[in-house]
């Protein structure tokens, strides 16, 4: 196979941290090779220098055998190099095609022929299963259709190359399995790709080779056919990593949570909850497995009180607090930490000793005749930080300094220093490193253990769903579409839920 | 008074309303281009101001509005690319470096007029050029086909900015760059150098905006424009960044001042309120425009600097 890229002892570094140390990478045409590591283990940083958008302070950069140094975008795109990112490159209020033709030659003097474009989009749009319109506009499709026009993009240049950043974070399972599919085609066609996870499942099926980055460096580069889910865990983290927590027997007490016949409008005045019903006990972990967008987040904000249904009943505790304030919630013993922590969870301007007290704030001992105490308040926030392993350099640095898992654990902490009676979870452990989400599971399974607290965990990770819920519940366009005990759950089953299927009661 | 109904009072009326409405169009569609790249220029005023003392002192000297308009234009070059200079490259605060260039034009052009010429001495105008034919057809002949040329062109370029902007590479460029920089970028574009193109471009207009102003009026007084230049970024925003409602809200402009005007000279103002009645045409203009539909949204990048990685 000829060898397509290599990239020799590659070194950045940034104010503070050395993003890429001495990174060797290699890749062939016709090969899927991933770059596997946590949140920050440099894998972006190094396709980013691979496309010219960062200058490597050491090191080579060598296509097809000659070393060829990247300074821009442009350079890179010259030499077949194509990259799908994260965040999606694309200009909203464009169509389809212009986004396609942008930047790519198909003009005569300045006149652009977006006809030509659009025809060649429909072509490739055909032979590789990629259905979207060439005359839409960008702002009009889903995250899966734009994702596509990323790469039609991508074929439309005919690129030897092509990088893609995480790029099943926003898809369904059926969305990645076709795109595994179609980047399989692309690999069989002679073209090299590079793709960038965090999720072990999906690497070892779409892998060749997986190289596995930790702080900057290269832990190692093993096939996919002799890499577990588990050495690859192992080797991200840098030491053995439970993938799946350990469970006592359930032993439920009373509901603490029940919900009925709910029904809440979103965010565009359309009904985003249709007569929903559900109970959680003590001592039990309710999972509401689904597809992101089909009602979590209502379900959610109208338990903690942030969104008025329009009818129907939520129970907090035996407390009617359906439409009730926030604090009227959690007086009545929510503890709740939200899908989107660093809007809705914390103030990232706030210290990390101010966040930690900020539900309770204007209780004794932390003030009294409405003036802060700031003894108390540092001593209870010490105990925090330390009692739920929070890496922070002080008590007195803004929460936004934080990385997301040490976030977590800090809402997580503060939530359940009031001694909750329901906790609601939401995707507690999205974009959070393996070490910090193992954390967090253990101590959703310490607190389902004290028998006092009933969860409610909300989450689009059905891993983690099947390896905490003892219930889960399937949310489908605002409905509870089916409810399996986790012992009996059939994943296949579930997922099929999903995507809307209903249980047809075999 | 009952004369100012005639059909004669009208037609004139409206046609000088076609004539006071060029400067801020010609500002203001150049505003749009770098508006539309992601760059807000609150210096427009300034550059007009420099532009209007250029083409003025220019024509005064070799007695040709032409030669004057073009020396307008380079004014208008220079300072668009300054203005570029300090947006793009050196990453200015946006809302405030502007401010800087607008200072800057109207102190210049003030010094530069009591230094060089001292009393408001007249300049020739560009001739009228009515259009064979068509400027015979009644009322609307009048109106619109016996113009001076700078007139017609300015009109002229609403159709091909237009066109500019919608369908080529480099207007489509433009608007890539103004809304995700970021994805311009990592296509291969140049996010600098079509910023660049785009301020110049306003700038340029800018400056053949100030010297249409003052060869049209014939003469250059202190604070010329007005802050014209400053109803003209305005216009850009209630014009929805397009061409065709930045002619809109020019027009309302143009004619609203055209009746003060008269109804100025007639005496129904009475001179006292004069001051009062000057600001009638921008309130005019500003409730007009945000009185009419709103559908459309700013440039996602407008104001904001590019830094790649940044």
């Amino acid at each position: 196979m000829t060898q397509l890229l290599e990239m020799r002892g590659i070194v950045k570094r940034f104010p503070g941290v050395v993003a890429n140390d001495r990174v060797d990478f290699d890749l062939r045409a016709g090969e899927v090779h991933t770059l596997l590591g946590e949140n920050g283990a440099g894998k972006s940083t190094l396709m980013n220098i691979l496309y010219g958008l960062y200058q490597p302070d050491e090191g080579d950069v060598l296509i097809e055998g000659s070393p060829t140094p990247i300074t821009s975008p442009i350079e890179a795109i010259n030499h077949g190099i194509g990259m799908v990112h994260q965040h999606f490159m694309l200009v909203p209020t464009l169509t389809v095609t212009e986004n396609v033709a942008m930047g790519a030659v198909t003009s005569k003097r300045g006149r652009m022929n977006l006809r030509v474009v659009a025809d060649r989009i429909r072509e490739l749009s055909e032979s590789h299963g990629l259905a979207v319109d060439p005359d839409a506009y960008i702002w009009q499709l889903s995250v899966g259709e734009r994702q596509r026009v990323e790469i039609i993009r991508a074929l439309y240049r005919d690129v030897k190359l092509l990088v893609l950043d995480e790029p099943t974070a926003v898809l369904t399972p059926g969305e990645v399995d076709h795109l595994f599919k179609i980047l399989r085609q692309m690999a069989e066609a002679g073209r090299g790709l590079v793709f960038i996870s965090h999720k072990l499942h999906e690497v070892l099926a779409l892998s060749d080779r997986i190289t596995v980055l930790r702080h900057g460096r290269v832990m190692g580069e093993v096939t996919a056919q002799e890499a577990t889910r588990e050495t690859l865990a192992s080797m991200m983290v840098g030491r053995p990593v439970r993938l799946a927590p350990d469970k006592p027997p359930l032993e439920p007490g009373r509901a603490r949570l029940t919900i009925r016949n709910l029904n809440v409008m979103g965010d565009r005045g359309l009904p985003a909850l249709e007569d929903l019903n559900l109970s959680v006990r003590e001592g039990e972990i309710l999972g509401i497995a689904g597809v992101s967008g089909n009602g979590q987040r209502e379900l959610a904000e109208s338990i903690a009180g942030l969104r008025k249904p329009t009818s129907g009943e939520v129970e907090v505790d035996g407390t009617d607090i359906t439409g009730s304030k926030p604090s009227v919630v959690r007086d009545a013993g929510l503890a709740y930490v939200p899908e989107e922590r660093q809007r809705d969870g914390a103030i990232g301007a706030f210290s990390v000793s101010e966040n930690l007290i900020l539900v309770n704030h204007n209780q004794a001992p932390m003030s009294r005749k409405g003036f802060l105490r700031n003894g108390e308040i540092r001593q209870r926030s010490r105990q925090l930080v330390d009692e739920f392993s929070v890496v922070t350099p002080g008590l007195d640095v803004p929460a936004s300094n934080l990385s997301g898992g040490n976030l977590q654990k800090l809402i997580l902490a503060r939530e359940l220093s009031g001694s909750p009676s329901v906790l609601v979870a939401s995707q507690p452990t999205r974009g959070v490193d393996i070490g910090a989400a193992e954390y967090i599971h253990d101590r959703l399974i310490e607190q389902r253990g004290s028998k006092s607290v009933a969860i409610l965990l909300i989450s689009e990770d059905l891993d983690e769903v099947l390896g905490l819920a003892d219930r889960i519940a399937v949310i489908y366009e605002g409905r509870i579409v089916g409810e399996v005990d986790a012992e009996h759950a059939d994943r296949q089953k579930i997922g099929l839920m999903m995507a809307g299927v209903s249980d047809t009661g075999d | 008074m009952a004369d100012i109904f005639s059909g004669v009072v009208i037609v004139a009326t409206l046609s000088s309303g076609i004539r006071l409405a060029v400067p801020l169009l010609l500002a203001s569609l150049g505003e749009a281009f770098g508006q539309r790249s992601g760059v807000l220029n609150l210096g427009v005023d300034g550059i007009m101001l420099l532009g209007a003392f250029g083409g003025y002192y220019t024509t005064l000297k070799t007695q040709s509005p032409w030669v004057g308009l073009a020396v307008g234009l380079a004014i208008g070059l220079f300072l668009g690319l300054l203005s570029s200079v300090v947006s793009v490259s050196l990453l200015a605060e946006q809302g405030i470096s502007g401010i800087g260039v607008y200072l800057f034009g109207l102190g210049m052009s003030d010094l530069l007029f009591q230094r060089l010429v001292g009393t408001p001495l007249p300049v020739p105008s560009f001739q009228k050029a009515p259009i064979p034919l068509l400027s015979d057809i009644p009322v609307v002949g009048d109106l619109i086909f016996n113009h001076s040329i700078p007139i017609y062109l300015a009109f002229l370029a609403i159709p091909v900015c237009t066109y500019i902007i919608n369908r080529t590479r480099f207007g489509m460029n433009i608007r890539a760059v103004g809304e995700n920089p970021e994805a311009a970028d990592s296509q291969g574009i140049s996010v600098t150098r079509v910023r660049y193109a785009a301020v110049t471009i306003g700038g340029v207009l800018a400056g053949a905006a100030g010297a249409v102003l003052a060869i049209g009026l014939g003469i250059f007084q202190q604070n010329l424009t007005n802050a014209q230049g400053f109803i003209a970024i305005a216009l850009v925003y209630f014009g929805a960044w397009r061409p065709i409602g930045v002619m809109a809200g020019s027009l309302v402009y143009g004619m609203v001042s055209a009746v003060v005007l008269l109804l100025k000279t007639r005496g129904i103002i009475p001179l006292g309120a004069s001051d009062l009645a000057a600001m009638i045409p921008a309130v005019i203009t500003v409730l007009a425009l945000v009185v009419a539909a709103r559908r459309f949204r700013a440039p996602t990048a407008l104001t904001k600097p590019f830094i790649r990685g940044g």
